[in-house]
């Protein structure tokens, strides 16, 4: 399983990649779209709208499934990245380059894991589905 | 009684005993006394099945089944092709259910699969759905593929039909949705009108071509309006009607619905019809129900599944803009099979002749003393007329002819229609009592 | 198999129409510009084309169709008879009551009936299917607790095992979903419901029985708790063909409902359909419903109630469908429908029983018309699934039960014999599992490839969902 060394995570899988203090961008993680299996669809907030932490800003559709996203962060949708609309296989095939938004704004975060504390955090919880 | 249960008393004992249980009273233990009915339905004895055609037969004969038909306001009299009897009687298409199991339902799945195409043919749209219940509750589900967060009003031209409308604020009753129905202007949709209500928070205009009084609508000049306010555009047609006039497709809506009925399946005392629902591309995944998509199998080989369905209430539960499950799966396959039958010359026959003769009526009845309501307006296969006698009067005279008039309205004016099925000699004929009776 | 429109033929036509015996209209306004690409065919080819998709396609005539929660049962061909009738088929929605004394009078004794058998006292058959009922009768829900100026009842409680339907229908109705977990036998968690009442409950939404197909012994008690919140009970009429003569829904407690006209009395699914799911109602209700009722004693009229809540479609509902249905009820009578629910019951329970030996069964007690099988342990021996024992079965020319339903249930296949199959019928599935189950023992990627013997092999579903092809596009364009 990939978790590369200099994003943060959060315990709902998705990874934050912060370019300032207040801008970051958001995408799952490689853990979660294999759990999530093969994606056929993404449903993206528009640019403006804004999430606390914690709230579900997308959902991804399985061809027999649908799963909400939440916002690790508290902040303002900047960008949206459309090219995983036309192509959501990327997010199954490339987690770590399909970013879903880049957020602006960021007030407050989620307790953000490192690479280490997070890949600790998903045996833990592959454990417990055993 | 009747009974179609195949097991015999004895392998009924038979089963019972293998299972487990005594007795039928044994296999129903379980359930408490209190919520047991305990005694025999107050229904009547059961009939064999020679009792129950002659039945039927009795109440069908207490209808009166009119020769000639000019009233339409939807539902429509079109001549209806044997083949399309005779296919969709099939039983394979009758007794099947939606085809979850793409393996087995391969027929089921590609004769939907072209009735998408179809349906996306005629009113010029990008995508279509499987169907819904019909034309009143599509124009109903449109509005929930156009409400989002930001747009929560719905702006419906007053000549639409008054059963849509009403169906449109039923099914938006439960939710916080505005509906303003802007009336009409000597038939037409007041556009002046229109364009003043349209706002930042309307989600989409709603229009019907040719419209409820048989109108056609300047639908360009609409969707424009509609688009300026940053408004979804919905069109409303008559299927027949799209063999000649300007398409939804051609006039830049977002949606285009309506009732398949006319698309060959009989009257039926108001059901079961068809509902249609195509988009643009942009909005394929608002629409509701059951979608049917090409794809291939293991071994390459050309198929068909039911797709897009993390749209649907079994996947998104409460989360689904639409609780459709059934829809009018067999309606579909008629229209398809009706449209295959007629190929774009015979829809376009049967369109041209409809307007010729609604002309014919209209022109006759004007000689007789039934003035035009909307002169101004351009008509397609219905119209209004003023109704110089009371228009019940009128009704009961044609009744004994065994013509069913037009639909007399509120305000005392009549809506008339006619399909290729009049005839010159029973439009006459029509116009003679017609006149008979203010005479 | 070529589409139709890959039959087309430039020029090809049927004769239908005659020419015009008037003069030629003039439209003046917009035209269609865009060539209207119907298929050119003949008679001939519509005829063998459509023969081609009919046998592509599996229905009840065709063989055993257990489909868990949609009651596949046969559809008497007299119902069809009966509907193709031209006293009903060419009778105008808008004719006046005079002219169609025989629909409403048809309407009237099926109203009569149906309650009788229901425990309701009014009913409407404007709703054209089991969703479009439920949400049907959610607004005569919420049209009485306004009545009452009782306005902050915003919540409708649905069981986590319900139909899909049950929660998007509360939402279209405005209202918002409370899901509440099941016990472990699916039935309902009595603690779990008297925590989530209160004076925002607007009402319950259940299927009783269950969908995991047993009867929930605490009805009385499940629908007093609501009842005491001030709430009301909407009954889900999927199951009940499990109960019908036996247990009315009315008597359960619960205040309106919808019934599958599709399921419980034999009109034919239609490959999706067009159904039927009248909704009924206990007398407090019924001057909210919606559409026309049938009134009177000699002359019959339609009349709109006088609070109704409006239309939920055009006209009088799919009325054709209740032609079929009433056809069922008149022939069955009061001898022959309880034997519906006993003879459903019984084919339930004798095939979990036979299946017991080689399939786990979650419930171990008496099912009522269908049963759920649990194939979690195959998953982790043989990592076979639910997914391919189904497929697997169509092998056998078997419509597999429902899939991965309710939620939950592991791995589920839902079967639901219904009673008119045969023991003979009931045994062949019985040696189709068997079989498939010895097989998946000894080559357990013979059953994960299954199936073997139809048209396609599985089709690829993810692509067909990431790339939705929609729609035949000729290949010159």
């Amino acid at each position: 399983m990939n978790i590369p060394e200099e994003l943060l995570y959060s315990k709902s899988h998705e990874w934050v990649k912060f370019e300032d203090d207040e801008t970051a961008f958001v995408g799952i993680t490689d853990y979660a779209q294999e759990e999530l299996g093969d994606l056929v669809f993404v449903n993206l907030p528009e640019e403006g709208d804004e999430f606390a932490t914690g709230e579900v800003f997308a959902d991804v559709e399985s061809v027999k499934a649908v799963s909400d996203i939440n916002s690790p962060v508290t902040g303002t949708v900047a960008e949206v990245n459309e090219a995983i609309m036309d192509a959501p296989e990327s997010i199954n095939s490339d987690p770590y380059e399909a970013w879903f938004v880049k957020f602006s704004g960021i007030s407050e975060q989620e307790n953000l894991m490192d690479a280490a504390a997070y890949e600790k955090f998903v045996e833990e919880e592959k454990a417990k589905e055993e | 009684m009747g009974s179609f249960i195949a097991n015999t008393d004895e392998q009924q004992q038979e089963m019972l005993s293998a299972a487990g249980y005594d007795s039928y009273d044994d296999l129903f233990a379980h359930i408490p006394e209190a919520v047991r009915l305990g005694r025999d339905l107050s229904i009547r004895r059961g009939l064999s099945e020679m009792e129950v055609i002659r039945e039927m037969e009795n109440l069908a004969e207490k209808n009166t089944v009119f020769k000639h038909i000019f009233r339409g306001a939807g539902s429509y009299d079109h001549f209806i092709p044997s083949i399309v009897k005779e296919v969709v009687a099939k039983e394979e298409f009758v007794t099947a259910y939606t085809p979850y199991q793409a393996e087995v339902s391969q027929g089921n799945l590609q004769t939907i699969f072209e009735y998408q195409t179809l349906m996306c043919e005629l009113t010029g749209m990008d995508v279509s759905n499987a169907s819904v219940y019909d034309g009143a509750t599509a124009a109903a589900e449109s509005v929930f593929m156009c409400r989002d967060r930001k747009r929560k009003s719905v702006v419906i031209s007053g000549t639409v039909a008054p059963a849509v409308i009403d169906v449109i604020r039923t099914y938006c009753s439960g939710r916080e949705t505005e509906i303003t129905v802007v009336p009409a202007k000597d038939g037409l949709t007041d556009k002046e009108a229109v364009s003043a209500v349209l706002d930042s928070g309307t989600a989409c205009l709603i229009v019907q071509q040719p419209n409820f009084f048989g109108n056609i609508e300047d639908a360009d000049e609409l969707c424009e309006a509609a688009h300026a306010a940053g408004a979804k555009f919905v069109m409303s047609v008559d299927p027949i009607a799209m063999a000649v006039l300007k398409t939804p497709g051609e006039c830049g809506a977002d949606i285009a619905v309506g009732e398949g009925q006319a698309l060959g399946m009989p009257m039926g005392f108001g059901g079961p019809y068809l509902g249609f629902m195509t988009a643009a591309q942009k909005m394929m995944r608002q629409l509701p129900g059951r979608i049917v998509g090409q794809t291939e199998d293991s071994e390459g080989n050309v198929c068909y599944v039911l797709t897009l369905q993390a749209r649907e209430q079994h996947i998104r539960r409460e989360k689904a803009s639409s609780n459709i499950c059934s829809n009018e799966a067999l309606c579909a396959l008629t229209a398809t099979v009706y449209l295959s039958a007629l190929g774009p010359d015979g829809l376009k026959q049967a369109a041209g002749l409809s307007a010729d003769k609604a002309h014919y009526l209209q022109q006759e009845l004007a000689k007789a003393g039934f003035a035009p309501a909307y002169p101004q307006a351009e008509f397609f296969k219905e119209f209004v007329t003023e109704c110089p006698v009371p228009a019940d009067r009128l009704m009961a005279e044609l009744e004994k002819h065994s013509i069913l008039g037009g639909l007399p309205l509120a305000d005392g004016k009549i809506l008339w229609c006619a399909t290729e099925k009049n005839t010159k000699e029973d439009i006459d004929e029509l116009v003679r009592l017609a006149k008979e009776v203010i005479c | 198999m070529k589409t139709i429109f890959e039959s087309s033929v430039k020029g090809r036509k049927l004769t239908l129409l005659p020419e015009s015996d008037v003069p030629a209209a003039d439209l003046k306004a917009a035209k269609r510009e865009t060539p209207l690409g119907l298929p050119e065919v003949s008679e001939n080819d519509i005829s063998r084309h459509f023969s081609e998709m009919a046998k592509a396609t599996h229905g009840v005539n065709d063989g055993f169709y257990p489909l868990g929660s949609c009651t596949m049962k046969y559809n008497p061909k007299v119902n069809d008879e009966a509907a193709s009738l031209p006293g009903f088929t060419n009778i105008h929605p808008l004719q006046p009551d005079h002219t169609v004394q025989g629909c409403i009078g048809l309407m009237k004794e099926a109203e009569a009936t149906l309650c009788e058998i229901t425990g309701m006292d009014r009913m409407t058959f404007q709703p054209a299917a089991g969703a479009h009922g439920e949400f049907t009768g959610l607004l005569l829900i919420k049209a009485y607790h306004r009545s009452r100026h009782d306005l902050q009842r915003n919540k409708i409680i649905v069981p986590d095992s319900a139909h899909g339907t049950n929660p998007a229908s509360a939402v279209m109705a405005g209202y918002e979903v409370i899901n509440i977990p099941s016990q472990e036998d699916g039935c309902v968690d009595l603690e779990a419901l008297r925590n989530v009442v209160g004076d925002d409950t607007a009402g319950l939404m259940l299927t009783n029985p269950n969908t995991v197909g047993l009867f929930d012994k605490n009805i009385l008690e499940i629908t007093e708790i609501v009842h005491k919140a001030g709430g009301l009970c909407y009954y889900d009429g999927a199951n009940l063909n499990a109960v019908i003569g036996i247990v009315r829904p009315g008597d359960m407690g619960f205040d309106c409902m919808h019934i599958n006209l599709h399921k419980t009395f034999s009109t034919p699914h239609g490959g999706g359909g067009p159904g039927a799911g009248p909704v009924g109602c206990k007398a407090f209700l019924a001057d909210f419903l919606p559409g026309m009722l049938p009134e009177g004693d000699d002359e019959l009229k339609l009349v709109k109630p006088e609070k109704s809540i409006g239309m939920m479609k055009a006209f009088n509902g799919n009325f054709l469908i209740l032609v079929r249905a009433y056809a069922y009820l008149i022939m069955l009578g009061r001898e022959g429908i309880p034997e519906i629910a006993k003879n459903a019951v019984l084919n339930a329970n004798y095939l979990r029983v036979m299946l017991a030996g080689k399939y786990v069964m979650p419930y171990k007690e008496t099912c009522m018309h269908e049963f759920v099988m649990s194939l979690e342990h195959e998953k982790a021996s043989m990592d076979v699934t639910a997914m391919d024992v189904a497929k697997a079965l169509l092998d056998y020319g078997i419509h597999p039960p429902t899939m991965y339903f309710p939620l939950i249930v592991h791995e589920a296949l839902m079967v639901e014999p219904t009673e008119t199959e045969s023991k003979e019928t009931l045994d062949s599935l019985i040696n189709a599992f068997t079989e498939i189950y010895d097989k998946a023992l000894e080559d357990p990627e013979y059953i994960k490839s299954a199936p073997h013997k139809t048209i396609i092999e599985r089709p690829d579903e993810v692509s067909a969902a990431r790339h939705p092809k929609l729609r035949y596009i000729p290949e010159d364009k």
